[in-house]
C-alpha cells in the first residue's frame, strides 16, 4: 500500500513543477541580477507562462497564475494586481494562439512571444508611469524584453523536455 | 469578411469565457478581479491598508525562506570575487591606512569644533537607531529596495533613513507591522538633497536605477569643471528628514556620475535612524 502511494505521488509529482517552478520564481525573482552583469536582465516568469500556457494549460492554472502576480507584486514592491493583470494577458495571447493554431510550430511561438512580451511590458510601463506616476527607465525595459525574448528557446528546449516526462508519466 | 469577423469574435469569446477542464476560474473574471485590486490598493480605506499589511508580512517572511538558496549562491559568487581582488584590495588597504590618522586628528578638531558651534546657536540633533536585518534585497531591474525585519512594533516610522555603517543608503517607504521595505538611493524613484563638498555646492542626488546616481539641480557652476578631482557629497538636511553631513558617494572628475559608498548589493545589516534636528534641549 505504501509503495502504492508512493508510486502515485511520484508519478503526480511532476505535473506540479510548473506550479512550483512558478511561486519559486516569484518568491525568488530568478534573473541572475546577483551577477552584476550591467544591463542584463530577463523576465523567466513570462516565458514560464507562456510556454506552460501555450502547450499545457493544464498544469498551469489560471488561478495560480493569478497569485504569482500578486505575491510578485508584493515582493518587488509595486502596485498589488499589476502583475497578475499582466500576466493573465499572456494568457488571453496564448489562448488565442491556442484556438487560431492548427499545429503549434516553435518559429510561431517564438513570434508571438516577443509581440506579448513587448504589449505587456508597454502596458506595464503604461500603468506604472502614467497612472501610479512611478519613474521607470524605460531602457531597462526594452534590454529585459529583448534577453527574454533572446531565452526563449533555451527554456523552450527544457520545457519541452519536463512536458514530454509529465506526459509519460501521466500515461503510465 | 463578415465569417473571419465572426471567427474573431468566436476565438475571443472562447479565450475569455470558456473554462478549461483543469480551470476552475475563468480569464476575464481574473483579469476584472485584478483590475478592482489595482483600484482598490489605491485607497487608503483603513480595511484595504490592513489586507495589504497582511498580505504583505505573509509574502515578505515567505520569501526570505525562499531566497535560502539563492542567497547562498549569492554569498558565495561575493566570497569569490572578494578572493579574486584580494591583492588590489590590500593595496588599497594600505594607502588608506597610511592617510588614516592624519584624516582622524583633522576630524577630531572639526567635530569639536562644530559641537561648539552648535551650542552656540542652540541647535541640537538627537538620533534613534534601530537596527534591522535585511529580509529581502531585490535587484529588481525596475524598483531598487530592500525588506527589513523592524516594523510598526519597533516604532519605525516613514521617511527614517536607512544607514550601512555612517553611510546613507535609502529610506523607509512602507511600514508594515513586523517588517518594512526600504527605497534605495539607486532606484529612479529616490531624490535627495545634498551639498558637493567641495566646493559646497547645493544639489540633488538622483538614483539612475543602476548602481550609481547622478548629481542634479545644480549651479552651472558644477558643469564648467570648477569641481576638484574628488568630491564627496554629503546630505544638505534641506528637507529637514536627514540630518546634514552624512556621507552618501563620491564624484569625480566633475562627471555628474555619483559612486555611492556603500555597496547596496552586499547588506545584511542596517541601521534604521530617526533624527530630531531642533532647538534646545
Amino acid at each position: 500500500m505504501a509503495s502504492l502511494n508512493k508510486s502515485t505521488f511520484f508519478r503526480s509529482f511532476p505535473s506540479y513543477l510548473p506550479i512550483i517552478i512558478l511561486f519559486f520564481s516569484v518568491f525568488n525573482e530568478f534573473d541572475f541580477n546577483y551577477l552584476k552583469l550591467d544591463y542584463f536582465s530577463f523576465n523567466f516568469i513570462f516565458i514560464l507562462i507562456f510556454f506552460w500556457t501555450l502547450r499545457n494549460p493544464d498544469y498551469l492554472g489560471y488561478f495560480s497564475i493569478f497569485l504569482a502576480g500578486i505575491i510578485n507584486d508584493v515582493v518587488i514592491g509595486i502596485p498589488i494586481g499589476i502583475s497578475s493583470f499582466c500576466y493573465l494577458l499572456i494568457c488571453a495571447i496564448t489562448s488565442y494562439i491556442r484556438q487560431i493554431t492548427l499545429s503549434p510550430k516553435f518559429i510561431n511561438d517564438w513570434l508571438s512571444f516577443i509581440i506579448a512580451v513587448l504589449l505587456i511590458n508597454s502596458i506595464q510601463v503604461i500603468i506604472l508611469d502614467l497612472v501610479f506616476l512611478y519613474q521607470v527607465d524605460y531602457m531597462s525595459y526594452l534590454i529585459n524584453s529583448g534577453f527574454t525574448f533572446l531565452f526563449y528557446p533555451l527554456f523552450f528546449i527544457l520545457f519541452n523536455i519536463l512536458n514530454s516526462k509529465i506526459s509519460l508519466k501521466q500515461n503510465d | 469578411m463578415v465569417k473571419g469577423r465572426d471567427d474573431f469574435v468566436i476565438a475571443l469569446r472562447s479565450v475569455f469565457l470558456k473554462k478549461k477542464d483543469q480551470q476552475k476560474f475563468s480569464l476575464i473574471s481574473l483579469i476584472i478581479l485584478s483590475v478592482v485590486i489595482i483600484i482598490l490598493s489605491n485607497f487608503n480605506f483603513k480595511p484595504i491598508q490592513l489586507v495589504k499589511l497582511g498580505i504583505n508580512e505573509v509574502i515578505y517572511r515567505s520569501s526570505y525562506v525562499v531566497s535560502v538558496p539563492e542567497n547562498k549562491i549569492k554569498e558565495a559568487i561575493a566570497k569569490f570575487k572578494s578572493h579574486l581582488d584580494f591583492y588590489k584590495n590590500h593595496q588599497n588597504q594600505l594607502i588608506k591606512i597610511e592617510n588614516a590618522d592624519e584624516i582622524k586628528v583633522l576630524n577630531t578638531i572639526l567635530t569639536a569644533e562644530n559641537k561648539r558651534l552648535r551650542e552656540l546657536i542652540d541647535e541640537r540633533i538627537n538620533s534613534e537607531d534601530i537596527f534591522a536585518r535585511v529580509l529581502i534585497d531585490r535587484e529588481s531591474p525596475y524598483l531598487k529596495s530592500i525588506v527589513l525585519n523592524r516594523g510598526t512594533k519597533d516604532n519605525v516610522k516613514m521617511g527614517m533613513a536607512v544607514m550601512d555603517r555612517n553611510y546613507l543608503v535609502g529610506q523607509i517607504i512602507e511600514v508594515n507591522y513586523s517588517n518594512s521595505r526600504a527605497l534605495l538611493l539607486s532606484d529612479l524613484n529616490s531624490k535627495i538633497p545634498v551639498v558637493i563638498q567641495p566646493p559646497f555646492l547645493q544639489a540633488v542626488a538622483s538614483g539612475t536605477g543602476k548602481d550609481h546616481g547622478i548629481i542634479e539641480y545644480t549651479k552651472d557652476e558644477y558643469k564648467e569643471n570648477q569641481i576638484e578631482n574628488e568630491a564627496v557629497v554629503y546630505t544638505s538636511g534641506l528637507a529637514g528628514i536627514f540630518k546634514p553631513g552624512i556621507p552618501v558617494g563620491k564624484i569625480t572628475n566633475s562627471s555628474e556620475q555619483l559612486s555611492f559608498f556603500s555597496d547596496f548589493g552586499q547588506l545584511s545589516f542596517v541601521k534604521i535612524v530617526e533624527f530630531k534636528i531642533g532647538e534646545g534641549q
